[in-house]
């Protein structure tokens, strides 16, 4: 899809669900190539003998993985420039194997300066249904 | 504890190339399908000066420095006790690949919960293009003690 185009406001209503996306599950390999392609290189989500060392009992997934994920989520359903915020709280840890769901939900619709914008409400969750991030992202429309 | 005298530490700022061969990196590693998320040709068809960075990647430049968790010694954290807690952007302007980028970062806010058992670090971040700014970041950074 590479339409910039961003669809008119009145095709959008409160209670809409945006389309999920899913993930395969987490790997080994995910991690390290999520820790190379991000910079992030924090030893506690790709080398066991640190994580064990450190009390965990394996390594886990970086969060802004999922968070990448959720930005797909979205710009698979709108252009990226309609984005106007978009934030995470990390409520768990998600663990290698974990299939990672992206869900989001429209919550509010209202104008602020010649503007629509839709408040979306947006989740992670696990295989077993269990939240790893939950979000918020606001998205700018056209006037109807 | 991490003292509160920490408030308002500020970050070496730094300057980052967009470089379009770790958009695509990023794009496969994270099962981006959408070329103009990887690919020049297809990005410029859809109207972008250039590879559109995708929505969390700002994040990811500004650990593009030699020691991004150097801050963490200063601070007397150790980075095995340290987790991401919350994370927001607010986007003013789109990056390309070919841009560079500033990012320049303070602590804003250290607090505990939990009688101490948690710390928390919030930090803001803002990303400049020259004299553009494209993008607030806001991250916050979890201690466990216990």
């Amino acid at each position: 899809m590479t339409d910039t185009t961003i669809p008119a406001a009145a095709s959008f209503q409160v209670g809409d669900e945006i389309p999920e996306l899913s993930t395969p599950p987490i790997s080994r390999l995910t991690l390290a190539l999520y820790a190379g392609a991000s910079g992030d290189h924090n030893p506690i989500h790709v080398d066991l003998d640190f994580a064990r060392y450190h009390g965990m009992d394996d390594v886990f997934a970086h969060g802004m993985l999922a968070t990448a994920y959720l930005g797909r989520m979205l710009t698979n359903w709108i252009p990226q420039s309609a984005i106007r915020s978009f934030g995470v709280r990390f409520v768990a840890i998600s663990q290698v194997h974990d299939e990672l769901s992206c869900r989001g939900v429209i919550r509010r619709k209202y104008q602020d300066n010649q503007e629509t914008l839709v408040d979306l409400e947006l989740t992670v969750s696990n295989q077993q249904g269990e939240a790893k991030v939950v979000g918020e992202a606001t998205i700018a429309l056209p006037a109807d | 504890m991490i003292d509160p005298a920490h408030i308002g530490y500020r970050f070496e700022p730094h300057t980052q190339t967009v470089e379009a061969g770790r958009l695509r990196f990023f794009a496969r590693t994270i099962g981006e399908t959408n070329p103009v998320y990887s690919n020049q040709q297809a990005a410029r068809s859809a109207g972008y000066p250039d590879v559109l960075v995708p929505p969390t990647f700002l994040f990811c430049l500004d650990m593009d420095t030699d020691n991004p968790y150097g801050y963490l010694n200063d601070l007397g954290i150790e980075l095995a006790k340290v987790l991401h807690g919350k994370q927001h952007f607010r986007y003013h302007l789109p990056a390309f690949a070919g841009d560079q980028l500033t990012f320049r970062s303070v602590i804003t806010d250290i607090y505990s919960k939990k009688e101490g058992a948690l710390e928390f670090l919030v930090r803001e971040t803002t990303v400049h293009r020259v004299d553009e700014k494209l993008a607030d970041l806001s991250s916050t950074i979890i201690v466990r003690h216990s």
